[in-house]
């Protein structure tokens, strides 16, 4: 007994998921496992809302306004979510703080800090100047009413915080903060991919791992991440287009009842069009995605380099199912024939977007996972058994729940998100509102309608 | 002065001294000195001495307080068989930690090999350590610079700063690094460096009964172990790596990686 719990407090990390067959060096283990393929997968979501949000903004493509909009506040909604897998697996999570405070700048995580604090600002600066209205008119319509209860006060106040003292919403007004919108839009492009093809570098640079090291692997990150951020996009839009439905239909929202809601035919038109819309750039994204994987896979197997040997057994024997049945037939294939087949409906993209968001994350996984599975001394294979039941706090952070939690959180975040930034605002209906009501300043707003 | 001859003039002076300005250098007194060090250390392995009998492995463990059950090791011994049928063996049951007491090869997933002793063509042991790089990878990638090069070559960690990220493990082509498993922070080799800095020779040097592992600093051309390294024909691990690793073999085998 004893011996035991001696054996079990001297567990290496790593061993606990890690099987070695044949001959593996002494300290080899799945040093990183699920957590690191959930980090390539948040983040690559996170760029590619951005993505996606940015084709409206930059690129004026109209019809995309409304999931433009959408995707912009999903994104930030993500964007806490990308560093929350690194954390998970550190093995000292309270040093985390020291990658922004004493950066190593050889380092490809380094410029994490950097990065990432930019990216975060460009999309929060973006997400207020689109809403900066909005927050105008809320706390204007809050303002003139006198019977607030502690919580509308608070929500109030906390709206007054929000236009940092910015209340003029006149045209032109309005005319700037669209300006500001795209300029930060467009800096944000470039600096999304970053974001992502870093991570791609972190990855591609270890020249340790022969699956891992190739130039493509940053560009293959980035294309596979707008991707699956605009498959998540679909996914969520459609969603909660789905829920907004209902509650049209049944009128059992508080929005739902008001004359000027959107009917359930309007939101089904609206719904179809923007998933239309949005596939063809999906489509457009997979074939560069899936081009430069197999480009990569066609040029290692035709170089045959000493590292080929292995690898070849990782890739078509051992790996096969997972690579080309899962990544490839099921994740990249299928939704892909699914989308090109004529009459594409919202119900078949919808489903198409989740084969690809689970082709992507099988792509994270045999990359990550799959960069490991082969020994440094090229003879020997690792497994790995991803702990499900969790029996202490590293097997259940580094294991099925942890993941688990980081996928739920983005979706969390969002609800509350949704209740700052509406995502579904319309334009018309809150400039029709105070058009009609009042003139140019807004405290004086006289609106009465509770929201 | 009229404004327009200052100018002139101005602009003649610095172009005049920009050019012997230009030869100045700003210097960094601690690279110079570590440039012209007198000590750089290196280790020399002598394959042919191994027997695999793991005293190097245990000195190392104790020595340097790495939980001896734990199945991670600053230094480790391979044993390479070659059978006449040409097959290749390797394994490193433990490390070596209780040398290689058993005859079957060690399959993994707890199966075990039994050889032929008549079949066996060509078999040795190669022991393994940090091979402290000219260039090493795992410094370039720590994200906050918690691992580092010594001036005197010694690729060293700092355990209040590492937060644990594996990057420097992944990087390694050689497999030194891992998680130590008390302390949690990333662990590798220190050529003993609380022994060296003190004119003591590392633990497993120390335990090696057949001279097999040797130490030696390589800028003193006196050191009867840079000579050898000098004048014999040494190899290394993985160069193709361009790593530069302070880690000689003699009778190093292609095989061995």
């Amino acid at each position: 007994m004893i011996e035991q719990v001696a054996q079990h407090a001297m567990q290496v990390h790593g061993e606990a998921w890690t099987v070695k067959e044949l001959f593996v060096l002494p300290n080899e283990y799945i040093y990183w496992s699920i957590q690191i393929v959930m980090y390539p997968f948040m983040t690559g979501l996170v760029a590619g809302a951005f993505v996606l949000s940015s084709l409206y903004h930059v690129f004026g493509v109209k019809k995309l306004k409304e999931i433009a909009r959408f995707s912009l506040v999903f994104s930030f909604a993500l964007l806490p979510v990308a560093m929350m897998p690194l954390l998970l697996h550190l093995q000292q999570p309270l040093r985390g703080i020291n990658v922004l405070m004493t950066p190593h700048f050889t380092s490809a995580i380094s410029a994490f800090g950097i990065v990432f604090l930019t990216y975060s600002f460009i999309v929060a600066s973006e997400l207020w100047f689109e809403y900066r209205k909005h927050f105008v008119l809320t706390y204007s319509r809050l303002e003139v009413r006198l019977d607030l209860g502690f919580f509308d006060n608070l929500r109030r106040l906390f709206f007054k915080t929000l236009t940092l003292g910015a209340f003029d919403i006149s045209e032109e007004a309005q005319e700037k903060d669209h300006k500001a919108v795209k300029v930060l839009a467009s800096i944000g492009i470039p600096i999304a991919c970053f974001l992502h093809g870093y991570a791609g570098f972190i990855f591609g640079s270890v020249k340790a791992n022969a699956l891992w090291m190739t130039p493509l692997m940053p560009v293959i990150f980035i294309c596979s991440a707008v991707v699956s951020g605009i498959a998540l996009c679909i996914l969520t839009y459609v969603l909660t287009q789905e829920i907004r439905k209902f509650m049209a239909r049944r009128r059992i929202a508080r929005w739902a009842k008001d004359t000027g809601a959107p009917s359930f035919e309007e939101l089904r038109g609206a719904e179809e069009q923007e998933v239309r819309t949005v596939s063809n750039y999906l489509l457009y994204f997979m074939i560069a995605a899936i081009t430069l994987e197999i480009l990569d896979l066609i040029f290692r197997g035709y170089t045959q380099v000493k590292s080929w040997d292995i690898l070849r057994e990782v890739i078509m024997e051992r790996d096969f199912f997972k690579i080309f049945i899962l990544q490839y037939t099921i994740g990249n294939a299928l939704p892909f024939l699914m989308m090109i087949w004529p009459n594409r409906s919202v119900r078949r993209v919808t489903a198409a977007s989740v084969l690809i968001l689970f082709g992507v994350f099988m792509m994270r996984w045999n990359v990550v996972i799959g960069g490991q599975a082969f020994s440094l001394s090229f003879a020997g294979f690792m497994h790995y058994h991803m702990p499900i039941i969790p029996h202490n706090w590293e097997t259940f952070k580094e294991g099925f729940f942890g993941a688990l939690t980081v996928m739920i959180t983005p979706f969390v975040i969002f609800y509350f998100l949704n209740k700052i930034f509406p995502a579904f605002l319309k334009d018309d209906e809150s400039v029709e509102e105070f058009e009609g009501v009042n003139g140019k300043s807004a405290p004086e707003f006289s609106a009465t309608r509770p929201y | 002065m009229k404004r327009r001859d200052f100018l002139k003039k101005s602009i003649l002076v610095i172009a005049g001294a920009s050019v012997p300005l230009s030869a100045l250098q700003m210097v960094d007194p601690k690279k110079v000195l570590a440039e012209n060090l007198d000590i750089h250390w290196a280790f020399l392995i002598d394959t042919f001495k191994c027997v695999g009998c793991g005293f190097c492995v245990k000195a190392c463990k104790t020595e340097n307080n790495i939980p001896f059950e734990a199945n991670v090791t600053r230094t480790w011994v391979e044993r390479y068989v070659y059978t006449k049928d040409d097959r290749r063996y390797i394994d490193s049951p433990k490390g070596a930690l209780y040398g290689y007491t058993d005859p079957r090869i060690d399959m993994g997933m707890g199966e075990y090999k039994e050889i032929d002793p008549d079949n066996v063509g060509k078999a040795f042991f190669v022991p393994k350590l940090c091979n402290h790089c000219i260039t090493p990878p795992c410094t370039q990638v720590c994200p906050v610079g918690a691992t580092y090069k010594a001036d005197n070559g010694v690729v060293l960690v700092d355990r209040s700063w590492c937060i644990g990220c594996g990057y420097c493990i992944m990087a390694c082509p050689y497999g030194a690094r891992f998680f130590h498993p008390t302390l949690h922070v990333a662990d590798k080799c220190t050529f003993c460096y609380h022994r060296i800095t003190k004119g003591m020779d590392t633990a497993c040097v120390n335990a090696c009964p057949f001279g097999a592992r040797k130490m030696c600093n390589i800028r003193d051309i006196d050191d009867p172990i840079t000579k050898i390294i000098m004048n014999q024909r040494v190899g290394v691990l993985k160069d193709e790596f361009g790593t530069k690793p302070q880690a000689f073999y003699i009778g190093l085998a292609q095989e061995v990686r």
